[in-house]
């Protein structure tokens, strides 16, 4: 059973705001920042007016509109992004069931961190778990776990784990050593080898919560976005998936959402034996997933993509089949 | 015997090496010199356009740099080691090869971390380290440890040349050749040390406690070192043996590059005399057993691999076995088994099949400690899916073949310089082992350190 919450009209944004208000009269203290933006951004009421707002420990304060610190948009500064989102432990499920490789997710975080092209904070893999099995398409985020090799290792605490389950690099205090790189289990890390003009663009304030601009010679990874959770916006990936492969959403609250669909966290991983990869590694991801059982799509589907990117798979067995057959 | 003459002999015999360049020595050091100057533009370019211009990329982070640094560090453990055991069984052997061992020691521990920095992608962020230590990082254990242990070995080294040094300030009292800078510099560094037998008996007692300390040192700092790869979840690195194996590789490879620099020091500067036949034949008998113990340690290591054969160990051995095939040939069947069957019969341990061994082990170690970083980083838990030649397999390139060739040449240039300054044989050594002859022959007891 799955407990759906479609809304008429509005963006997915909207959604996910409207989530975070309705949740946070069950749980009062589990409202937050993104009730509190809420009602910013909903009451536009000229200067001069006051405001009743939710603080993040659960007052209701009245103050004027005017005074309001445009917080979404305020420059979270480096000291600041290893506190976390109050009261959040955010967390993502990816349902393999609907990934068809139409790399959206990898594209619009490529635009958003200002990667280049071949920097895929979210990487899509092939995977074929043993010879009798069907390949699946695996987009891979980090997995932002919770008992995080990286973190451990570093030795200027350059990367971090916040109170809200984000891993997160600080690249101003990266030394470049690259331990965390060679640690981490999921390749999830990437290095930047030479110098960028791009890392000049100072256009835009470094922040760890955007990572950009990027440096030259320090780490860098998918990062959850956690400028747009702090707007109550989905991550870039989660936001462009046409399919609805990616739910994201807060452990505490118990409720995910892929922007059309919002579920309960719990109920989802039961119902569908959600997983996650690697576990036997005890790194405790907060990346989920369903596997990739009932297919909404044929695998065949996903190489109808740029031939340098269908060259990636060509070690995985099935697609060399796939190409004798003339399939692809 | 009287001591003084004895030592005056000692001075000027051992001396040419201290005054006289050779058109041979000049040639050579001017070698090592261009070397490290190719070297020099290789860093500067690395500096200006980042790490880029290395063949490390995404999947293999750390190459042949990491590969020295091991092999630079575990040289200098091996030979910390060596040096204490020497003088803390008081063998008769370390009088000739001692400062031998304790210059290697040295000096591998100042060019060894040299890699470790070239590593680091922000070096002008470095001081970081400092300013935000984590204690939890197995880097941060690995600073301490080599921290202290360069201290502990300079202070070491310091303590046994003191004696060479009062010698050679006072022969150098009258003799007009020697510039003053030097006599200055003998007397200051000698700190009144005059042999007289209540200093010399102090000197011993400190020295033989730091030799103790060294071993010690050298053991936590090398598992240290290995705990950097073996405390990850990488396949090839996470393993139990890691820090007993890398010590034990570690005193391979140290033997034999000592025996490589005895055999080199001995041929330059004709000192047949007192590095002898002896110390190959012991130094043979001593690689024979570590390289035992060496080659028991990775058929341990590789064989438990293969019989559980997990899935990513798998992998890892397909590697090893298909794209690293010769090359693991070479590190781990030849480079061990080929010195064991030189050194396993009495009449091959000459000293040139000795000084061949040895070579074949330290190429061997180098590439063992190659196949144990790249491989494993080659095959991680999910498989590499990129188009991309370099960020699927790693080639060095020239930059960090000529920065690694600089790392050797800057080793044995500053081998020779030191031997410009004090004798390669410890001449208070040697006359402490004649006075010891002496008494014992006096004694009437049977001559047991004769050889």
């Amino acid at each position: 059973m799955k407990k759906k919450q479609t809304e008429e009209g509005g963006t997915d944004r909207r959604k996910f705001l409207k989530l975070g208000l309705m949740t946070s009269l069950t749980a009062i203290t589990g409202a937050s920042i993104v009730t509190s933006l809420a009602a910013q951004e909903e009451e536009k009421e000229p200067t001069g007016e006051m405001i009743r707002l939710l603080t993040p420990d659960g007052k209701i304060v009245e103050v004027n509109a005017s005074n309001i610190n445009k917080y979404p948009e305020a420059l979270i500064t480096p000291e600041e992004s290893r506190k976390g989102i109050p009261d959040r432990k955010f967390v993502m499920v990816i349902d393999l069931a609907k990934c068809k490789n139409a790399r959206k997710c990898v594209e619009e975080c490529q635009k958003a961190h200002k990667l280049d092209e071949h920097q895929e904070f979210m990487k899509i893999q092939l995977i074929q778990n043993h010879e009798e099995g069907q390949p699946y398409w695996f987009p891979k985020p980090c997995f932002h776990c919770d008992e995080p090799p990286c973190v451990i290792v570093c030795p200027t605490g350059a990367t971090f784990k916040r109170d809200d389950g984000i891993v997160l690099i600080n690249n101003e205090r990266c030394i470049g050593c690259k331990f965390c790189v060679t640690s981490c289990p999921y390749s999830a890390r990437q290095f930047n080898w030479g110098h960028k003009e791009k890392f000049d663009d100072k256009s835009q304030p470094y922040s760890p919560e955007t990572g950009v601009p990027a440096a030259e010679g320090t780490v860098m990874k998918c990062d959850f976005c956690p400028d747009l959770l702090r707007q109550g916006q989905l991550p870039h990936c989660a936001k462009a998936c046409p399919m609805g492969v990616i739910y994201f959403g807060d452990k505490n609250e118990d409720i995910v959402t892929n922007g059309e669909e919002t579920v309960r966290f719990s109920q989802l991983i039961n119902d569908r034996g959600g997983y996650r990869h690697l576990e036997h590694l005890g790194t405790k991801p907060n990346v989920y997933y369903l596997p990739a059982v009932n297919r909404q799509f044929p695998l065949e589907r996903g190489f109808d993509i740029d031939e340098e990117i269908k060259e990636r798979y060509k070690d995985v067995p099935y697609v060399q089949e796939l190409k004798k057959q003339g399939k692809i | 015997m009287n001591i003084d003459t004895r030592k005056r002999e000692l001075v000027k015999e051992l001396s040419p090496m201290l005054e006289k360049s050779s058109l041979l020595s000049k040639i050579w050091i001017a070698a090592l010199i261009s070397i490290i100057l190719v070297g020099l533009y290789a860093f500067v370019l690395q500096l200006a356009n980042g790490h880029e211009v290395t063949g490390m990329r995404d999947n293999v982070v750390w190459g042949i740099y990491i590969v020295n640094f091991i092999f630079f560090v575990c040289l200098s453990y091996s030979g910390a080691f060596i040096a204490g055991v020497l003088h803390f069984f008081e063998t008769p052997l370390k009088n000739s090869i001692a400062r031998i061992v304790e210059i290697t020691t040295v000096l591998s521990l100042i060019i060894g971390p040299v890699f470790i920095l070239l590593c680091i992608g922000r070096l002008d962020r470095l001081y970081y380290l400092f300013l935000y230590p984590r204690i939890q990082s197995p880097i941060s254990w690995d600073i301490i440890a080599i921290l202290t242990d360069l201290i502990g070995c300079f202070v070491y080294l310091y303590l046994t040349f003191i004696p060479d040094l009062a010698i050679l300030r006072d022969a150098s009292k009258e003799n007009a050749e020697v510039p003053n800078w030097r006599k200055k510099m003998y007397r200051f560094l000698a700190i009144g040390y005059q042999g007289t037998p209540s200093q010399h008996k102090r000197l011993h007692k400190i020295i033989r406690i730091m030799s103790v300390m060294i071993i010690a040192m050298a053991i936590v700092a090398y598992s240290v070192l290995a705990w950097i790869f073996s405390l990850t979840v990488q396949p090839g690195w996470n393993s139990t043996i890691f820090a007993p194996y890398f010590i034990i590789s570690g005193l391979y490879s140290g033997i034999a590059v000592i025996i490589i620099a005895m055999y080199i020091i001995r041929k330059f500067y004709k000192l047949e005399k007192y590095i002898t036949k002896i110390h190959f034949f012991a130094g043979g008998v001593m690689l024979l057993i570590i390289s035992l113990l060496y080659g028991y340690f990775t058929f341990s290591e590789y064989f438990s691999r293969w019989f559980s054969h997990k899935k990513h160990d798998v992998d890892l051995l397909n590697t090893l076995f298909s794209r690293y095939f010769w090359q693991f040939i070479f590190a781990n069947y030849f480079g061990i088994l080929m010195p064991i069957a030189i050194l396993f019969f009495k009449k091959l341990r000459t000293v040139k099949l000795v000084t061949i061994a040895a070579i074949i082990s330290v190429l061997g170690i180098w590439l063992n400690k190659y196949l144990i970083v790249v491989p494993t980083l080659e095959t991680p838990y999910l498989p590499i899916q990129d188009t991309r030649a370099e960020f699927v397999h790693y080639t060095a390139t020239w930059v960090e073949w000529s920065l690694s060739l600089t790392g050797i040449a800057a080793f044995c240039l500053f081998f020779t310089l030191i031997l410009k300054f004090v004798p390669a044989i410890p001449m208070s050594g040697i006359i402490d082992l004649e006075k010891g002859k002496q008494s014992k022959r006096e004694k009437n007891n049977p001559i047991v350190t004769e050889f």
